[in-house]
């Protein structure tokens, strides 16, 4: 993992979430308050734009960047969590070494946990933690293990997915869901929806390249 | 969409440029972090207190910055939640020494990016959380209660404490206290529209409204058919008793919040029903706030606050106060 696969990433997502915007804005505008979409947006926006600043930092200081542009950039409860994953991210121990896999699993996994603690949310929710959690939970299991890469990648795929799906029938405790009560119920959660398009972007350049 | 707009992303940039220049006796505008602080500096030993949260609520928080109530206000884009270092930026701007108190509505981005912020700050401060709105049912299960108009009041009385010497302490208790006593319900008869999302936030018939709304036009309790003013008001002051239980005779401020889209003639009929309704049960209104004051963009619709006043209370209500909203024995 280096700066310029986290730009790369940034890309590829950005025209995955493009094209999704409709039917995010359209969960959250059912649930919520319609701001997510754009939020979301404009953060990955801001790190695109970042590429000519970063591309050439060490990650520990190109995660720092990352994460004050998204933190000071985008509000709501989006900018907050992304913020506080890349900054928990950029706090890995020994990220001036090679990064490998497993490496890569430890920090993803670290932000994941700094993000579950600062929204105080936990799996069965419906927030994005019901995709993030057991996201960070099988990659902690691929990274113990000697498990091809490719197929655990493929498992997370799938794990993201089920678990965006299984918010649908969740009444929501947390966030501004979690206000109508019973009415929340039989819609999708637009951050779950949008963490797996992220999650499903990432595994698929991984599992392609 | 039919806005007063130029450009969606010019959009926040060109109102607070507005707000500051119309307002430039009393406030001033701070862009990259944005906030708006007081003119004058604050005086030593005074507590300085610092809302904010999501733009389209106006005059809401900014329109509170002035003597008498807040020091600074950190407006986040349009329904979204400042950035922390709005909030480090606005606290090292305003704090004298005596400390920083917060005031946050619930709601989970506000409640994490004031965190972060009080975090990155290395000042003394605290933060008290408004969630009058008793629309939602309140429980160790969910976030809870929206807060909504009654962080005007809170705004208000405890700006008048901190203005006359009130310690830290002494605010955050005053604070809690006041938007404990508090209760309100919202209805919308329109939706607002996001200037980013250019279209409504949600459908209503032309005969239906929404019991129980919240500011930035998420369902409330209930989609009903409209009804006479009367029966309406009556219902909304039904849910409030129910929650914030008044004594006979109990002293109460009561305050009828426009949302943005409905004339102040509706909002003053309001409160002639809310008067009439109250006066049947024996409860005593001594104090009145009617006007758009926490607002959902172009919203039809109104909130009532009923407020539970002591001799502390009322007080820090009636004094001076010189803000763009709010302007009384000054």
């Amino acid at each position: 993992m280096s700066v310029s696969f986290l730009i790369s990433q940034a890309k590829n997502i950005q025209i995955v979430i493009d094209e999704n915007a409709a039917e995010i804005e359209a969960l959250d505008q059912n649930i919520g308050d319609g701001d997510h979409i754009f939020n979301v947006q404009r953060g990955l926006k801001l790190v695109v734009e970042l590429e000519n600043d970063i591309k050439n930092l060490p990650l520990q200081k190109g995660l720092n960047m990352i994460a004050m542009k998204v933190l000071s950039g985008i509000g709501g409860s989006s900018g907050a969590l992304f913020g506080t994953f890349f900054m928990s991210m950029a706090k890995t121990p020994d990220l001036d070494k090679n990064i490998d896999f497993n490496k890569a699993c430890e920090m993803v996994i670290t932000g994941i946990n700094a993000m579950k603690e600062r929204g105080k949310a936990d799996v069965g929710e419906k927030t994005m933690m019901d995709v993030l959690i057991p996201v960070s939970e099988k990659l902690n299991e691929l990274k113990s293990s000697n498990a091809n890469m490719k197929e655990g990648l493929s498992e997370i795929i799938k794990i993201a997915e089920d678990r965006m799906l299984s918010t649908k029938d969740m009444l929501a405790t947390k966030g501004r869901a979690s206000f109508l009560g019973e009415r929340a119920k039989g819609h999708i959660d637009p951050g779950a929806r949008s963490s797996q398009l992220i999650i499903d972007t990432i595994c698929k350049s991984l599992i392609n390249k | 969409m039919k806005k007063f707009i130029n450009n969606v992303d010019d959009f926040l940039k060109e109102s607070l440029n507005g707000f500051g220049k119309a307002h430039n006796d009393i406030i001033k505008v701070n862009f990259e972090p944005n906030f708006i602080s007081r003119k004058t500096k604050t005086k030593e030993g005074k507590v300085s207190l610092i809302s904010g949260g999501g733009s389209g609520h106006e005059p809401m928080h900014g329109g509170f910055v002035g003597h008498g109530m807040l020091d600074a206000a950190c407006p986040g884009f349009v329904f979204s939640a400042p950035t922390p270092d709005q909030m480090q930026a606005a606290a090292e701007h305003v704090d004298s020494g005596a400390g920083v108190l917060f005031i946050v509505k619930n709601y989970s981005g506000d409640i994490m990016n004031f965190q972060m912020g009080a975090e990155m700050y290395s000042g003394k401060n605290d933060s008290i959380i408004t969630n009058d709105d008793v629309a939602v049912e309140d429980s160790t299960f969910t976030t809870g209660r929206r807060g909504v108009a009654a962080t005007v009041l809170v705004e208000k009385i405890v700006g008048s404490l901190a203005e006359n010497g009130g310690s830290l302490e002494e605010c955050k208790k005053l604070g809690e206290k006041v938007n404990k006593n508090s209760g309100t319900m919202g209805v919308a008869f329109t939706s607002c529209t996001v200037p980013a999302a250019g279209k409504p936030t949600f459908d209503i018939g032309n005969d239906e409204m929404e019991f129980g709304v919240g500011i930035h036009g998420e369902p409330g309790r209930k989609r009903e058919k409209i009804q006479p003013s009367k029966i309406i008001v009556n219902n909304m002051l039904e849910a409030i008793i129910d929650d914030l239980k008044p004594q006979k005779n109990e002293k109460t401020l009561l305050f009828v919040n426009g949302m943005g889209g409905t004339p102040l003639t509706e909002l003053y009929l309001v409160y002639d029903n809310a008067c009439e309704i109250l006066k049947s049960k024996g409860i005593e209104i001594t104090r009145s706030l009617v006007g758009n004051y926490c607002t959902s963009l172009e919203m039809q619709g109104a909130s009532i606050t009923l407020l539970k006043c002591d001799e502390k209370i009322l007080k820090n209500w009636d004094a001076p106060v010189h803000t763009a909203a709010m302007r009384w024995g000054m």
